[in-house]
Parts: C-alpha cells; sequence; structure tokens
C-alpha cells in the first residue's frame, strides 16, 4: 500500500515536473511572476551593478523591456550574472529564459546554440588614437604601431586588415587588458586597438581621456544580441517583437515623455498600431494590446536607452554611428508591425 | 696563581673588584646592531638593500593610499586626473556592496546580526579562560548556522524571502570559508581514520575518495557542480548554486584535510595506542582521547595551512556566478561612472588588505594556538 503509494506519489511528481518544463516558456514566465534573466558578471554600459545595487546597463534595460511588455512591471525580472563559460548551458538548462548577455550572434550559436532575436548593439574592432596625431581615418595609420592583446581575434584581425589595405604596421602585444591600456597611455603605441564599446570603456582609464579619439572604421562584426532556446517560438516571439517594438518607437519619434500624447492624439497609422489602438498584435503574441505602450511608457525607446546606457549623456560617450537607426544611416532596422 | 703567593702582599687585592657592565660590544641594542645588522662588509650592504625595499614599498603604499589619494567626490571624474593616488570615494560608494553584495538594502540588517552573533561566539571561544565551553560549542557549531540560516534566508517568522544569488560580497567569502571550515574538519578526521583502518571496503573507499578529490582542481569541481549538473538532472530540479559551492569546497578540503591529519597519525608512536588498548579503551575512545588529541596538535600548522588556503580559494566561486569579496570588487569596476585609471588598483588594494587581515589573523592565532598546546616533542 504505501509503497504504491510512494510510487504513485514520485509518477506524479515527475509528471508534474516534465509537465512543467515542456510547457511555453512564456506561460512559464507568466506562471511564476518574473523573468530569469542572464547578464554579464560586469562590462561597462552594457551589465553592471551600480553604487546602489542595481543593475544597470542597455543588455540589463532590454530584459527589463520584456517585464514591462509582459507584466507592465518593470521590477519583475531577476538577473543572473554569468560567465562567458556557463552562459549556453544556462539557457539550455532553464535556468534562465533570455541570455542578454554581449553574445556575438555566429552561425554556430544561432542553429547550435540557441536562437538571436535581434540585435542590440552593432560592436566591431575599432582603433583609438592621439588627438594630437591629427588622424581622422584608420586608412592613415600607415607605419603605425599597434598595441592589442596576445593571441585573440583581434590580433588575427588587425593582420588581416592591415594586409588588406596594404599597410604596415607594428603589433605590440601584451596578455592582460591593462597592461595593454597602461602601454597606450606611456606612449608605446600609437594605436589601441580591441571592440569599439570595450575602447570606449577603456578610454576612461586614460589619464587624459579627451585627448584620445576612436576612428570610424570598424574592421570586425560583433553583432550582440539577445538569445532564447531554440524550438519555443511564442517566446522567441515575445523577445524579438520586444527589440522590434524598442526600435519602431524610436522611428516613429514616440518617446517616453510624449508616448502619454502619441496614444491619446496620434492619427499616425503606425504609432496607432505600435501603441495598440488598432488591431489586436499584442494578444496575437500573448501580451496584452499595449504591450509596446507600456515599454515605451517605462523604459523608453531604444534611442533613449541608448543613451542613458553607453551613449553622449553617458560617462562612455559611445556614438550611435552604425547603430543609429535606418533611416540615419545605421543598420537598427524593424518590419512593420502590421 | 703561583705568581701571586710569591709576590709582596701591596699588589694582592682583598676584596673583588665591582662587577661592571659588560662593554657595549657585547650588549645592549648596539652591540646588537653592530652583531646582526653590520656583522661584515655584506651584512652592511644587505642591510642597507633590505632597509631601503622596506622603504621605498612603505612609501609607495603612503603615498598611493593617502598622499596622493582622492578622499572626496561625487563621480570617477575626480579620480580622472594625473598623479591621482587611491580613489576613495569610489570605496565610500561601494563599500556596503563589499560587505553585503547586492543583498537588500532593508533587509542588510539580517547579515548585520548575523555578522554580530558570529563574533559573539566565536571570540569567547577562541579566548581559553572564558568558561562554559561546551554550550559555546554548541552555540557556535549548532544554533549560529541555524540561526543564520533563517536569518539570511528568510521565508519564515515574517522575514522577506532573500535568494542566494543576490548575497555577495565579504558575507560570501565568510560563508564559503567558515561552512567550509566547519565541515571540513570532522570529515577529514573521518577520512583519515577510514584510510588507516583495517576494514578493507571503508578503507579502499576513503582511498579513492581523498584521491578523487585531490586529482581535480578546485576550478573544475566548482564548474562541474555548476555546469554540468544541471545537465544531468531532470529539468525543473534545482540545487541552489550557493549550496552547490558549499558542498564542493568542503568536500574538497576535506580531502586535503584527510591527508594532513593522516600524517599527524602517523607521527604517534605505536606505544600509544598499545598503551590505550592495554587500559581497556575502545576504538572510538583510545582514538578520541588518546591518539586524535596528539596527533591534531601535532598538524595545527598543516590544518590551519588547509583554511587559509581554503579562504583564498574563495574567491574562485567568482567562476560558477557567486560574487565574493573579490567578485564584488570586479563587478563595480565596470561601472561606467566610477572609472577611471586608479579605481582598479583602489579595488584591489581594498581587496589584499581585507584578505590579508583574515589570513594573518588566522596565522597568528594557530601559532599561538600551538605555543599554548605545546607539552612534549618539542626539544
Amino acid at each position: 500500500m504505501t509503497k504504491t503509494m510512494i510510487v504513485a506519489t514520485f509518477g506524479v511528481a515527475l509528471a508534474a515536473s516534465v509537465a512543467g518544463a515542456s510547457a511555453g516558456t512564456l506561460d512559464d514566465v507568466k506562471a511564476k511572476g518574473f523573468i530569469q534573466c542572464g547578464v554579464s558578471q560586469g562590462l561597462a554600459g552594457f551589465s553592471q551593478p551600480d553604487s546602489a545595487g542595481n543593475w544597470a546597463g542597455l543588455d540589463v534595460d532590454f530584459c527589463r523591456s520584456i517585464a514591462a511588455a509582459i507584466f507592465n512591471d518593470t521590477s519583475k525580472v531577476k538577473f543572473t550574472p554569468l560567465s562567458a563559460k556557463e552562459r549556453f548551458t544556462a539557457l539550455q538548462s532553464g535556468e534562465i529564459d533570455v541570455l542578454s548577455r554581449n553574445t556575438t550572434w555566429t552561425m554556430s550559436r544561432d542553429t547550435k546554440q540557441g536562437k538571436f532575436a535581434g540585435v542590440m548593439y552593432y560592436d566591431g574592432q575599432g582603433f583609438m588614437v592621439r588627438k594630437s596625431l591629427g588622424i581622422t581615418s584608420a586608412k592613415q595609420l600607415g607605419g603605425a604601431s599597434v598595441c592589442t592583446n596576445t593571441g585573440t581575434t583581434t590580433e588575427l584581425n588587425l593582420a588581416d586588415w592591415f594586409r588588406t589595405q596594404k599597410l604596415d604596421y607594428k603589433v605590440v602585444s601584451f596578455e592582460k587588458s591593462e597592461e595593454v591600456v597602461k602601454a597606450y597611455d606611456a606612449g608605446r603605441c600609437d594605436v589601441l586597438t580591441t571592440d569599439a564599446s570595450g575602447l570606449y570603456a577603456e578610454r576612461l582609464k586614460l589619464t587624459k581621456p579627451d585627448e584620445h579619439i576612436v576612428l570610424p572604421e570598424i574592421i570586425s562584426k560583433e553583432p550582440l544580441g539577445p538569445m532564447v532556446r531554440q524550438g519555443d517560438d511564442a517566446w522567441f516571439n515575445v523577445v524579438k517583437w520586444t527589440y522590434f517594438a524598442l526600435l519602431s518607437a524610436e522611428e516613429a519619434g514616440v518617446t517616453k515623455a510624449n508616448v502619454d500624447e502619441m496614444k491619446a492624439k496620434s492619427e499616425n497609422p503606425d504609432i496607432k498600431r505600435l501603441l495598440g489602438k488598432d488591431g489586436s498584435f499584442g494578444t496575437d503574441i500573448g501580451l496584452t494590446n499595449d504591450w509596446a505602450y507600456q515599454i515605451v511608457k517605462l523604459m523608453g525607446n531604444y534611442g533613449e536607452l541608448f543613451e542613458k546606457n553607453v551613449g553622449e549623456t553617458s560617462p562612455l560617450k559611445i556614438s550611435r554611428g552604425i547603430n543609429a537607426l535606418w533611416s540615419k544611416g545605421g543598420l537598427q532596422y524593424a518590419p512593420p508591425i502590421r | 696563581m703561583t705568581d701571586a703567593t710569591q709576590h709582596s702582599g701591596a699588589y694582592v687585592r682583598e676584596t673583588l673588584a665591582e662587577a661592571r657592565e659588560a662593554p657595549g660590544r657585547f650588549f645592549g641594542p648596539i652591540a646588537w646592531m653592530r652583531q646582526h645588522l653590520f656583522g661584515s662588509v655584506i651584512d652592511t650592504l644587505l642591510t642597507f638593500l633590505g632597509v631601503a625595499i622596506i622603504a621605498w614599498l612603505a612609501w609607495q603604499v603612503i603615498d598611493f593610499a593617502f598622499l596622493r589619494a582622492v578622499w572626496t567626490g561625487e563621480n570617477g571624474e575626480v579620480c580622472r586626473k594625473e598623479g591621482a593616488g587611491a580613489c576613495w570615494p569610489y570605496v565610500e560608494a561601494y563599500w556596503k556592496q563589499f560587505v553585503y553584495g547586492r543583498y537588500p538594502i532593508e533587509e542588510r540588517w539580517r547579515p548585520t546580526l548575523v555578522f554580530a552573533l558570529f563574533a559573539a561566539t566565536l571570540v569567547p571561544l577562541a579566548i581559553p579562560s572564558v568558561p562554559y565551553k561546551r554550550l559555546n560549542v554548541f552555540l557556535f557549531l549548532v544554533a549560529f548556522p541555524v540561526v543564520s540560516f533563517f536569518l539570511l534566508t528568510g521565508g519564515v517568522f515574517g522575514l522577506v524571502e532573500v535568494e542566494t544569488t543576490v548575497w555577495g560580497g565579504l558575507l560570501v567569502t565568510l560563508i564559503v570559508a567558515l561552512t567550509g571550515i566547519v565541515c571540513s574538519l570532522p570529515f577529514g578526521i573521518l577520512l583519515a581514520l577510514g584510510r588507516r583502518s583495517k576494514l578493507p571496503i571503508i578503507r579502499i573507499l576513503c582511498i579513492v575518495f581523498i584521491e578523487f578529490w585531490r586529482g581535480v582542481p578546485l576550478i573544475t569541481v566548482l564548474f562541474m557542480a555548476s555546469n554540468m549538473l544541471p545537465l544531468f538532472m531532470p529539468a525543473g530540479m534545482e540545487v541552489d548554486k550557493l549550496l552547490r559551492a558549499l558542498i564542493g569546497v568542503a568536500l574538497f578540503t576535506g580531502a586535503y584535510l584527510a591527508e594532513t591529519i593522516r600524517g599527524g597519525l602517523q607521527a604517534i608512536p605505536k606505544g600509544q595506542y598499545e598503551g590505550a588498548m592495554a587500559l581497556g579503551l575502545g576504538y572510538w575512545q583510545m582514538m578520541g582521547l588518546i591518539v586524535m588529541p596528539q596527533a591534531l596538535k601535532m598538524v595545527i600548522p598543516g590544518i590551519v595551512n588547509s583554511f587559509i588556503s581554503l579562504f583564498k580559494d574563495t574567491t574562485l566561486v567568482l567562476i560558477v556566478s557567486l560574487f565574493d569579496l573579490l567578485g564584488m570588487i570586479q563587478a563595480s569596476l565596470a561601472d561606467p561612472i566610477w572609472i577611471s585609471p586608479v579605481t582598479g588598483k583602489t579595488g584591489y588594494f581594498v581587496a589584499a588588505v581585507t584578505f590579508w587581515v583574515f589570513c594573518f589573523g588566522m596565522s597568528r592565532y594557530s601559532q599561538w594556538m600551538e605555543r599554548r598546546l605545546a607539552t612534549g616533542h618539542k626539544r
């Protein structure tokens, strides 16, 4: 008797846990009442704890935007800081619902480890030089000495690029990023190269940050974006369209400040569809119709998030560059909501 | 002697000469210095060299931490200037996170209370002259862990539940180190006894266990516990990350301690065992009353060595995304508001000083304990 009871209880518990795991992530998230979001352990401007102990950054704000879309409440996110090694395991094992951790979109990752829902930041390898050199383009760097890390793709990209440009250069490489920055600061080389988003953070470690500029050329492709598990289309849609809603809002000129006014007065059909006054685009993906309104109302549009975390109003002072909207010469482009 | 008796009495002293102080060349500070510091040309050179190095190092530290330091400021801007030393406003803004991690601000009284309880139970335990040791041991080993567990995790008695993922800083460092120390010692003793057991199954099990854990690096253990375990376990079942790390650290240190203690056991002369058996003591009485006290006393330096290395190894939990003191400091370095050429140095300086204080404290206490317990063996 007791034995069968135990077996039965165990069986039910097992069935329940299996059922719990196989239901869609969106339903799971709604049931548990929060999103579990994987972020980096500390990357300036993308995800880092601030002095009050809250998480801040572009990747962090993206997860908050999803929470705004689902729960109308940006606090319903729990952040799991992950190292580069454990991030994919955490996603696959269900420990996190979305991985928003400056992860480069590559083919193997997109086909094996999960699915990329968009590109929050188009990163790529860039160059920093002293303003006093009077250089405005990387193509003028012939004969320069370049500081970089040893044994990374950075070094290989550098070699490829200078070879295709038929320019001479001298590489000065170090094991650690701190050493690279120190050597550049001490004048041991003319150029510092690493991923562009990193260059702006490194610039703040220099003794006179204002005397250095980042050149416009980007020589490698590092599209960084949020990732979800494969085979869960409903959840994938929510994450993907949260990203598109951020872009669409910026493109339509809807900001945190004017979103209420826009919702009340705008006659623009694009804005009406975006803010849920026309159609049922929100309910169709399992959210409320004012999902995008909530995102903009609570978080702002993509441009606002960018400026707040990494843009000109932040200490990093990264210019929009290729991360501008397509209509302003950048790469950020959202399909229409209709 | 013979000379003195032959000569006339005028040259003979009748009283003993006053004892004079030994010449300054042999006693006193100057003599000590002459002997130990300036004994020869090479000694003199080495002395000057040593003093120069110490003075230079001390000057560097004082210069960085005090003279050139920036003391006030709202953000990293003040530290982004040439020749700035330690950036203390950054530490001021962040020190609470260094201690508590991201523990919710309004709940921070709970870890504070745990720190206080820890001090209140440990300090009387560490001072031999304080009475009620049995009660004290009970409080420290049973009551304190239970109370702290409920205080820190919450969810009962109207306390808000606080997940271990937001714990951090010194709190996590101390939890990992303390749990590791407290759990691994009895575990190590049992393993050491098991390895010397006459029962083959127990002996083989202990040997396999010890050799397995000594054969893998701690970082692998932590990595397996945090990354591979979830893949093996049924979906939806989760064991807390901090708990996984705690178990990993305790088992790991236990295996090392077992070998240290086994060294002590082997140094006990056979006569001690035979004497105990002749008295009619059973196995556990013999071990508990005769052998272990002597063996443990002998390996105090080795045990404390393991504890100190465990304390420093706690920094490895960062790879499983638990933010100990060092992890918290490193994470804070990414805050763009505070980034500056000296922020990193300041953060690491704070980490180094904190770790040194704890490890040096442990080391001094163990040396004092060793001297106190030195009843024989020392010749």
